[in-house]
């Protein structure tokens, strides 16, 4: 007992029931991760409690609390109902029902209504309570979200995940304008009710900008975790009851987050039989989805046919091939199938983004002495307090980062710092603590120096290491003058009684003190804002647990090899968790699968992409492939978890695997694959059925295996000198794709309006005009200048995720460059 | 006690009502001349030809004065139970015209045989509308829960029984089934399976939102 209590785990018992937990966790997860069924309507897990609803209510130590903010203590007793609070509960409900309206039947929710469930668990037959209705009009918030006032019950769950949770902070409580309550009520009925009633009666859901549209990322969370009809999708509404869909757990195929997630399908008509998926849905309480992976969903290869003649033809294209071109959004499977191309037939393999994510791994492993970064993203989230964003445009790159990085300020009492050229005023606004940095371009090696710096522990770094970084600070004293309370002893003669008293008094007094101030060249290099020492002062107050995540930028960098051995050193010398986000869905399985080869020229054969014979999951090449969902297979995600996605639509064409059969090679199906993905590089040789996609009531996650990372000999310690790296022109571009673009197959999806643009901040856009010409190395185009106006500052963003345009190729190893403007 | 006599009452009752009458034919013959005599007598006789009175009498009833006793099907039928459970009706709203039916689906949730399939949208006024609906006839085993599940009364069982077409799976579209508007007035609520029962005003409990 002593060894667990030491643990910082208590127990307690619910129910009866002994539930070990750790300290300070509330008694409604405790209970849910052990089977107890406690009702609540307003909670999320992995968000703050709203205490909305006021249902969880339960007696623990014989006084009532509200399970959900009630953290548990060792030895607590809880009952979770007994008559009393049963009768509550029930006036809870029979409140929510008044003026609820009664057509069930055309509700969304249809059936999955927690209103409902929550109803009849508690028996609810009659209406004891009334009070005059205020008619609520429907509304649509933004191109995806519809709100219908008329069936909200105010519970905050959209509230409080878009805050707690998304970051977006788009939604807030709004005055309904419903009557007051009888006064006498108070006395005649229960409570915890009564509350909960009164502020109902006073409240719906608005947009929090004060007009009537949000003004929010669109990612569609608050449509999954509304309990009843009131939010729901603007294409879902009215097309499909809940229980016609039939579920596919699956992986989302757009970012490297490879968040679980549900496809629904159903036939598409009654004359069309083929499924076709109506939504997306997720495991809320465990994942959080961007727009991408709710909306982005019908990427389907629609109209893939078997022609054998095509089969034939890309045989014979393959056999005189000298490179495959492709990019990291293929399953595990692919990339496996593709290197045996490599193994047998010698063809090249080429692929932008793997590669450099691929070089920039090498590097770190070399450095560190194992291929994979230690930090885990998940626990992160739940324990870290203060977190580190290098070279990663959150908000863009990797939404569930994002939501880590808000997360970590709403949940933890967290701070962050965001460091990247682009200001984000979102991720300003997440925290009290947050700061972003506009680091110069290319000054990544200074943040991460800066980083060893402050934080490492100067023992285990190398003598190169400690010498350069007291090369570059300079200690110089400076006299700072300082305001003190003094105590001044006065003495008084009181005017009546004419006797003396001494009486102490405070008086401000000026010193002037001299102090050691250690200041370093490398915030100049970064450009770092004038107070950053009393920034940092304020935010490292109390943190205990560090994480840092670094981008896609560390890897399209020109010093990229040195990034990567100063990520490795800051690992190994310092408390930081670092966790390193791959740039595309399944780079990190690209990257440990194939042996990638440079850019070179001869005949193509494009993957998704470009090249001179096409195969394409996208319908547009010459010989068509199955889109991520239309097959089965493995994803390797951030987490370095290897993920099953499953086929949520058939598929009538040829696959990889079936040209590799033609060649002789292939296997009979390809998740026949699966269990032959390289051991050596630390996947498992597991059989495509035996990984499991779900997540458990505590909250755990049970998909797939984890990669097992590799012993790695240690050739690369210690790091260069800092290089800077300008970039200077007349209109600096960053390789960014808008929100809810990730590749061509999110382009595809009907509910994904983010067009391909040039993306600039307000000030920028009036500057540049409507449209623009530009001028990529020789390669002329007119684009529309789009605001985002989360952005600020005068670089402005250009999207990759059309291939036509061969972005990546004219970036090249940066994600920075300078573009000509045409005459428009 | 009561009860017993009353029991008997109805008996005597019954025992006066009962006028059964024993026909006299006389003594059946024994042998074969007798026999042969009897065949001759009523063969020669003028029962036969009362006989053929008798069918004579009911072709003139039938042909000239319309007592036709026989159902000329398929031209004609007989009226059917309201409790039968033929091809189904959709019915409209009496007021307005427009069909009764929401697009809840529960119908089409309900169905046992998985027969009903339905299509819905969202309408310009803010409305569910049915796009599409279906019922496969070849698979529908006419139980009676769509009816019976349905909260507007919009979907009932008719009295149409021909479920024979030249294809195993006939379908029926919504247009099919729905009362055409002409003949809006000739609509009749149903009282069949899953109607309101008569007495279900008495069954509703009031609640006290009548402010």
């Amino acid at each position: 007992m002593e060894e667990i209590e030491s643990n910082g785990q208590i127990s307690l018992t619910i129910d009866g029931k002994v539930c070990v937990a750790k300290e300070g966790e509330y008694i409604l997860n405790i209970a849910r991760a052990n089977g107890i069924f406690i009702p609540a309507i307003c909670y999320l897990t992995r968000c703050s409690p709203t205490l909305a609803c006021r249902i969880c209510l339960v007696e623990a130590d014989e006084k009532r609390v509200y399970s959900c903010n009630t953290k548990a203590k060792d030895g607590m007793n809880v009952i979770v109902s007994n008559e009393e609070i049963l009768e509550e509960r029930r006036a809870i409900m029979q409140v929510y029902d008044v003026n609820h309206p009664l057509q069930c039947g055309v509700c969304d929710q249809s059936g999955s209504c927690e209103l409902q469930n929550y109803t009849l668990e508690l028996g609810v037959d009659e209406q004891p309570y009334k009070i005059v209705d205020v008619k609520r009009e429907s509304s649509n918030w933004s191109s995806v979200l519809h709100y219908d006032p008329a069936l909200c019950i105010v519970c905050e769950r959209c509230v409080t995940v878009c805050k707690d949770m998304m970051g977006d902070s788009a939604l807030t409580t709004g005055p309904r304008g419903g009557e007051g309550l009888d006064k006498d009520l108070k006395d005649t009925m229960p409570k915890d009710a009564y509350a909960m009633w009164n502020k109902l009666q006073k409240s719906v859901i608005v947009p929090s900008n004060d007009t009537d549209k949000t003004n929010c990322s669109d990612c569609g969370e608050c449509l999954a975790v509304c309990p009843v009809g009131a939010l729901v999708s603007r294409d879902f509404m009215y097309t499909s009851n809940a229980w016609e869909l039939q579920k596919i757990p699956a992986t989302c195929a757009h970012c490297s987050s490879g968040c679980q997630i549900y496809y629904e399908v159903k036939p598409t008509s009654i004359a069309n039989r083929d499924k076709k998926i109506y939504r997306v849905t997720n495991e809320w309480n465990y994942v959080s989805l961007c727009g991408a992976g709710r909306f982005g969903y019908d990427f389907e290869n629609k109209t893939a046919t078997k022609d054998k003649k095509a089969l034939d033809n890309a045989i014979k294209a393959i056999k005189k091939a000298d490179a495959i071109r492709f990019n990291s959004v293929i399953t595990n499977e692919e990339a496996l199938m593709l290197q045996m191309l490599k193994d047998k037939l010698g063809i090249k393999l080429i692929n932008n983004d793997a590669k450099a994510f691929k070089d920039f791994m090498t590097h770190y492993a070399n450095a560190k002495g194992s291929n994979l970064s230690g930090g885990n993203i998940r626990t992160m989230m739940q324990e870290s307090d203060f977190i580190i964003s290098v070279g990663s445009a959150l908000r863009h790159d990797n939404p569930n980062v994002r939501y880590l990085f808000n997360n970590i300020q709403k949940l933890n009492k967290g701070a962050g710092l965001y460091f990247h050229p682009v200001g984000d005023k979102l991720i300003e606004s997440l925290g009290k603590n947050v700061a972003c940095i506009t680091n110069n371009i290319n000054s990544e090696e200074a943040v991460l120096y800066w980083v060893l710096d402050n934080f490492a522990d100067k023992d285990k770094l190398p003598k190169e290491v400690n010498d350069y970084l007291s090369s570059l600070s300079t200690i110089s004293k400076k006299t700072v003058t300082e305001t003190i309370m003094e105590d001044v002893v006065e003495v008084v003669v009181d005017e009546t009684s004419g006797e003396s008293k001494e009486v102490t008094k405070k008086v401000p007094k000026k010193l002037e003190r001299e102090i050691e101030v250690k200041e370093s060249k490398l915030l100049e290099m970064f450009n770092a804002p004038e107070d950053f020492a009393d920034i940092l002062e304020k935010f490292l107050a109390k943190k205990e647990n560090f994480s840092l995540v670094v981008g896609e930028d560390l890897y399209f960098h020109p010093q990229s090899k040195n990034l990567a051995i100063l990520v490795a050193l800051i690992e190994s010398s310092t408390p930081f968790n670092v966790a390193i986000i791959p740039p595309k869905t399944n780079s990190l399985g690209v990257s440990l699968i194939c042996d990638l080869d440079e850019e070179c020229d001869g005949y193509i054969i494009g993957y998704n992409e470009a090249g001179d014979f096409r195969l394409s999951a996208l319908g547009n090449g010459h010989l068509d492939m199955p889109a991520l969902n239309q097959q089965e297979g493995t994803l390797t995600n951030m987490h370095k978890v290897v993920v099953p996605t499953n086929a949520a639509l058939s598929y009538n064409g040829y696959t990889l695997n079936d040209i590799l059969n033609e060649f002789g090679f292939g296997e009979r199906t390809t998740i026949n694959w699966t269990k032959k993905l390289p051991v050596k590089k630390g996947f498992e040789s597991r059989e495509f059925d035996s990984l499991p996609n779900k997540y458990n009531n505590d909250g755990s996650e049970d998909r797939g295996y984890s990669l097992k990372p590799q012993k790695v000999k240690i050739t690369e310690s210690s790091p260069q000198a800092i290089t800077l790296n300008e970039v200077s022109g007349e209109l600096i571009a960053y390789r960014c794709n808008p929100q809810r673009q990730f590749n061509e197959f999110t382009a595809t999806a009907h509910q994904i309006f983010e067009p391909f643009a040039l993306y600039a901040s307000e000030e920028k856009s009036k500057e540049l005009g409507k449209k623009v010409k530009i001028d990529l190395d020789g390669k002329k185009f007119s684009l529309d200048v789009k605001v985002d106006d989360r952005m600020s500052g005068d670089i402005v963003k250009l999207p990759d995720f059309k291939n036509s345009f061969e972005i990546y190729k004219f970036f090249g190893q940066n994600r920075f460059k300078s573009i000509t403007l045409g005459k428009a | 006690m009561a009860h017993i006599e009353e029991h008997k009452e109805t008996q005597s009752i019954q025992k006066e009502k009962q006028n059964y009458v024993m026909l006299d034919f006389g003594k059946t013959p024994e042998y074969g001349l007798p026999a042969f005599i009897q065949v001759v007598r009523r063969s020669l006789s003028i029962e036969l030809l009362k006989g053929l009175g008798v069918t004579f009498r009911e072709m003139i009833n039938a042909l000239f004065r319309g007592k036709m006793h026989t159902t000329k099907y398929p031209f004609e039928k007989l009226p059917i139970a309201p409790r039968y459970r033929a091809i189904h009706e959709m019915l409209r709203l009496l007021e307005s015209g427009h069909y009764r039916c929401i697009g809840c689906g529960l119908c089409e949730k309900i169905c046992i045989s998985n027969c009903i399939a339905m299509e819905t949208k969202y309408d310009e006024n803010q409305r569910k509308e049915v796009s599409e609906y279906t019922i496969n006839f070849g698979r529908c085993i006419f139980c009676g829960y769509c009816a019976e599940v349905c909260p507007e009364l919009a979907i009932v069982h008719g009295g149409r029984y021909e479920t024979a077409s030249e294809q195993r799976a006939g379908f029926s579209l919504f247009e099919d089934m729905l009362t055409p508007i002409d003949k809006l007035k000739e609509q009749k609520e149903f009282a069949g399976f899953g109607s309101i029962s008569s007495n279900a005003d008495e069954n509703i409990k009031k609640t006290p939102l009548a402010y």
